[in-house]
């Protein structure tokens, strides 16, 4: 396992994860090419990139569902910290379809074998702010598609981690409902500031949540630049929009893209794949 | 699995549904068997057909009263119900653990596979002799029977069920560090449910099949011996009985796996 978890004695000092000349290669696709990154603790941190460039390899690899071919991630621990390093929001659905809300929302505690003092605690908590307490009798099919990603939110908030790791959570929904998860997903995050690594390929998701946002190239999955978000915390998705800064960098990362994407494309074409 | 969670979720109903159709459909669904039954007693009665060998539904009927009656009936359906049940549970719980491990490892899967994969094609009514030497004539042998018909499409559909799963499902247990039992627990088996219980339905016909065989050969009790010794008596009515009380068994256990299934699967609409 190269995935290492150092205890730290401060943890205001310093790095949250560094990760160091990763990467994977599927026999000869090389999805992520020496990646290094250095993500603060407490930070937001967003990687924006074509599809197929390897985003989700990157983040399946930090979660530790694939071994990278080479490199290192060294994952901050606070000392004596009893935390899990991560929970994962997955893209599409993923709660499971035989558990209530509560069920659902309660699984990492459950798993790690919480109190069950806490877990009635933090899971009311949670669903409480995402507006699913009178839900949590539910069954998944019965809720819509954006209150089932804030059941996946919520449960992997509640797992209490040190670090989160999100992959297009909203990618499956409604305009409108993304802008009200992307609001209150800011709210919840705001409550205790955890590490988030998140992916996305929506330029816009990318400025509105993050505090760093990592632009990745394609074949191979490189990263490209790494641009701050000097917009102040916390943010209004609304008030957002009418920002030039907001604008700026929407435009400047799109620019930047925008060549990754017809690069993306060109060799697609080259490979006589679909475009 | 995926898309029929977007779907309105249907209310309990108290309607009993035959077939799951409506209004004049079912009406002809009712009626099709009793116009049978009454072609069948005016065609015996008429003597346009052999009574010796289709004997009228009432004088049928009138049988099954007289074995009620004396007991013999609630004797024999006991005897048959008690070695099904047996025979469920004993094949049963193995073949689903079985079947969910092999649907979880892949090694495990290697190496079980082939051996269901040569077994499975054997006719179970084959080895009666076979249950009959090891087990001898008592209900050892009849429970056998029922536990190997019930095994192999249990195991075979939690297999196919688990491998069904969404993997996804999979990697939130893995990023959730669930152990090997809780994956177990709260992934693989609900997850398969679906799956396994179309098995047990499976299983259970087959356990009823082999069952009526099992007892018709060395059995002094059940509703396969009381058919085989109303062959032997010429006795035709009380073979009917054994016959009708069979398809009634079969129709009732329907039924209640799938009253089952509706608390074991409530999230399946």
């Amino acid at each position: 396992m190269l995935m290492r978890s150092i205890e730290a004695d401060n943890i205001s000092a310093g790095h949250a994860i560094r990760v160091g000349n990763l990467s994977k290669r599927f026999g000869p696709v090389t999805a992520v090419d020496q990646i290094s990154l250095d993500i603060a603790n407490g930070e937001f941190f967003v990687i924006v990139g074509p599809s197929g460039c390897g985003k989700t390899t990157l983040l399946r690899i930090l979660a530790g569902l694939e071994m990278p071919t080479e490199g290192s991630i060294d994952v901050v621990v606070p000392a004596g910290s009893t935390r899990p390093v991560s929970s994962v929001v997955f893209q599409g659905d993923s709660i499971f379809p035989w558990m209530t809300v509560w069920d659902n929302a309660a699984y990492g505690l459950r798993m790690r074998n919480a109190p069950g003092a806490q877990i009635k605690e933090v899971v009311g908590h949670y669903l409480d702010r995402t507006g699913l307490t009178k839900f949590a009798g539910h069954y998944p099919h019965q809720l819509s598609g954006g209150m089932r990603q804030r059941v996946s939110i919520v449960r992997a908030f509640a797992n209490d981690p040190e670090i989160l790791l999100m992959d297009e959570p909203f990618s499956a929904l409604d305009a409108q409902n993304k802008l009200l998860l992307q609001e209150e997903l800011l709210q919840i995050w705001e409550e205790h500031k955890k590490t988030v690594i998140y992916i996305t390929h929506s330029v816009d998701e990318a400025v509105i949540l993050g505090d760093r946002i990592m632009i990745m190239t394609a074949h191979p999955g490189r990263a490209k630049t790494i641009l701050p978000v000097p917009l102040a915390r916390p943010r209004s998705v609304m008030d957002l929009q009418k920002d030039p800064i907001f604008g700026d960098l929407v435009y400047q990362i799109w620019t930047s893209l925008r060549e990754e994407v017809q690069h993306a494309r060109k060799l697609d074409e080259a490979r006589g794949c679909k475009a | 699995m995926q898309g029929m969670r977007g779907a309105p979720v249907r209310k309990p109903t108290l309607r009993i549904r035959l077939l799951g159709l409506v209004g004049r459909d079912r009406l002809i669904s009712l009626a099709s068997p009793l116009m049978l039954l009454l072609l069948w007693e005016a065609l015996a009665r008429t003597g346009i057909i052999d009574v010796r060998f289709f004997p009228a539904p009432t004088s049928i009927f009138a049988t099954m009263v007289t074995l009620l009656k004396s007991g013999e009936l609630w004797h024999h359906t006991m005897a048959s119900l008690q070695r099904l049940a047996l025979g469920s549970i004993i094949g049963g719980a193995p073949a689903l653990f079985l079947g969910i491990i092999m649907g979880l490892s892949s090694p495990i899967r290697a190496l079980v596979d082939p051996l269901i994969a040569a077994t499975y094609p054997v006719p179970k009514s084959a080895i009666l002799p076979l249950a009959l030497l090891i087990f001898g004539l008592g209900e050892g042998s009849k429970i056998f029977m029922v536990a190997v018909g019930v095994f192999f499409p249990v195991a075979i559909n939690a297999t196919a069920g688990v491998l069904e799963i969404n993997k996804i499902y999979l990697d939130v247990g893995r990023t959730f560090k669930a152990s090997r039992w809780n994956t177990f627990r709260t992934i693989a088996l609900p997850g398969a449910l679906p799956f396994i219980m179309t098995g047990v339905r499976l299983g259970i016909g087959m356990g009823i099949v082999l069952i009526a065989i099992a007892e018709m050969i060395g059995a002094k009790s059940g509703l396969g011996y009381m058919i085989w010794s109303a062959w032997e008596t010429f006795a035709v009515e009380q073979m009917y009985v054994g016959l009708f009380v069979i398809a009634i068994i079969g129709f009732i256990v329907t039924a209640i796996l799938n009253e089952i299934e509706k608390i074991l699967i409530p999230w399946r609409r």
